[in-house]
């Protein structure tokens, strides 16, 4: 379960980026965050791994309070939540095996766990026959899975996604919201902002929409339109 | 750590000089030069000191006696002079031998003591040693209070000079070297601050699956380590056997200079050159990695 007890973030160089947000997910829960840019989705999700600290208020992932988290506990909350972002992040100089080896070597697993996982989780997202490949061998869509890949190798119970499909066309969208839908109905919670209306609007999951740091509207079974424009 | 972890590691901080190879080249041979110039300035200190004290041995004070004070009053000032705080060693020269010296410089030609009207003019003496060239002036004004002392001659300006070169040698090499070290740490931190630049992304995704930071480090840690380590080994080879053929050299061509000729000493700077080596490329590393750590 993830709480937030009125967060406040207020960035150096005074933009209020959170404004007393508080909210609960529970969890294996999907919840997309929406709202127009700027709202603060991002900081929303940064805090939840501890990139930087609310200015005000409490944040607790299964009843921790990750605020008051030693640094050297970071990594090991880190671990518990996969990430994937719009630009897919992956090293270029690295096969799409490497790429997703690297997560479970960067916290010390196992070379014989590593070379059991990685095949398994390239198939589950579909890309198990393009291992030897380089990123820029890749569509957009591949190398969003391969993000994926490497953002669940670790089992995280919780996977956060800041516009997965923000640079893909609608049939790879499609294709990466069936994953992630799959990787829910797993047990994983899945936090999601995004600007794609069409698939809010399909997948009738919960929204929370955003303004100006302010949780406007908080759905269960919601659809995008948060009628702000 | 882990074993698997030291394994992902090694395999990291050689992939990454590998792929910088030109760069990690270039800070290799810098450090080498940096730290030959160390090594070097070291080995001109030892030699410097040796050639000062070597002189300071050879540093002498002549006390000439009054004419009228008998032999055996000379010859029992000895035992007072022998008291003397910074004393080292003493030759008693009575005035018979002072004449034949003389005698021996003008010829055999001419007839000294005839010349002089059969009176021997030159009084007893005695050469005296100090034990070092900073003691000479303090033991000069004590020989100078005895009665039995007309006067004292020794080569003042020629020992001021001798106190304040080693004084200089010893603070110059000391700047050299201090400087040799702050460069070839600076050398190691520009290096590896390059390859963690290069590697920024790369780190980012560490931090976002959750890798410690010391796991982030320690390939870099390695490879300033490695870089180090290198650098001082050509250093060290080319000194080793620089060294040796200066020896040989000096040896030959100038053997009154004396050089130190001890490999233990060499084979303790080369060492020590490694081990500096070696420690600069770890501190330049974690200097070099911090800024980028910060979460
Ligand atoms: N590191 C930062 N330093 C200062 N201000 C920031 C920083 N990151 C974000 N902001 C500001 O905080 C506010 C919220 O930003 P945030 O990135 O959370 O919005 P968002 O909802 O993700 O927007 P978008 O839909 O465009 O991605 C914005 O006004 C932004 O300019
Ligand atoms: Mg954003």
């Amino acid at each position: 379960m993830i709480q937030f007890f009125n967060v406040t973030k207020k960035y150096d160089n005074g933009t209020l980026a959170l404004d007393n947000v508080s909210v609960s997910i529970e969890r294996g829960e999907f919840v997309f965050l929406v709202g127009p840019s700027g709202a603060g989705k991002s900081t929303f999700t940064r805090l939840l791994i501890r990139e930087g600290l609310p200015t005000k208020g409490q944040i607790m992932i299964e009843g921790k309070s990750i605020i008051r988290m030693k640094s050297k506990e970071i990594p090991l909350l880190r671990r518990k939540i996969g990430f994937i972002f719009q630009d897919f992040r992956l090293l270029q100089d690295r096969t799409v095996y490497e790429n997703v080896a690297f997560a479970l070597e960067a916290v010390g697993t196992p070379v014989s766990e590593v070379k059991r996982k990685v095949p398994n989780v390239l198939n589950m997202v579909g890309i198990g026959d393009k291992y030897a490949c380089f990123p820029d061998e890749l569509s957009g869509g591949e190398q969003q899975r391969v993000a994926i890949a490497r953002a669940i190798v670790n089992n995280p119970s919780i996977l956060i996604a800041d516009e997965p499909t923000g640079n893909l066309d609608p049939e790879n969208s499609l294709e990466i919201m069936k994953i992630i839908n799959e990787i829910n109905k797993r047990g994983t919670t899945i936090i999601m902002a995004t600007h794609d209306s069409e698939i809010v609007d399909r997948m009738r999951k919960r929204v929370i929409v955003l303004n100006k740091g302010r949780i406007v509207r908080d759905d269960v079974k919601g659809g995008y339109d948060y009628g702000l424009q | 750590m882990a074993f698997s972890s030291f394994r992902y590691t090694l395999r990291d901080a050689f992939r990454s000089i590998r792929r910088h190879k030109s760069m990690a080249f270039a800070s290799v041979f810098t450090i080498a030069i940096s730290l030959f110039v160390l090594g070097s300035t070291l080995l001109l200190v030892v030699n410097s000191q040796n050639l000062v004290s070597e002189m300071e041995s050879q540093v002498e004070i002549s006390v000439f006696l009054h004419l009228d004070v008998d032999r055996k009053d000379a010859l029992a000032l000895q035992k007072d002079i022998e008291k003397l705080p910074g004393f080292d060693s003493l030759e008693f020269i009575p005035k018979e031998k002072a004449l034949a010296n003389m005698q021996n410089r003008f010829g055999q030609d001419t007839d000294l003591l005839g010349a002089l009207g059969g009176n021997n003019p030159l009084p007893d003496s005695y050469r005296i040693k100090a034990q070092s060239s900073d003691k000479v002036t303090a033991l000069a004004k004590e020989l100078e209070k005895f009665p039995e002392v007309e006067s004292i001659s020794y080569g003042k300006e020629w020992v001021d000079k001798l106190v304040s070169f080693t004084v200089m040698v010893k603070n110059v090499g000391l700047a050299v070297i201090l400087g040799m070290l702050i460069a070839g740490l600076f050398l190691i931190t520009t290096t590896i601050r390059l390859t963690v630049f290069a590697r920024k992304k790369e780190i980012g995704i560490m931090k976002y699956v959750g890798a410690t930071n010391w796991f982030i480090r320690f390939p870099f840690f390695l490879e300033g380590m490695l870089i180090g380590f290198l650098g001082a080994v050509a250093a060290g080879i080319v000194i080793y056997f620089g060294y040796g053929a200066a020896i040989n050299y000096c040896l030959k061509t100038i053997p009154f200079i004396p050089v130190v000729a001890d490999y233990d000493l060499l084979f303790r700077i080369v060492g020590l050159l490694i081990l500096g080596g070696t420690v600069i490329g770890a501190m330049g590393s974690v200097i070099a990695v911090r800024k980028y750590l910060k979460v």
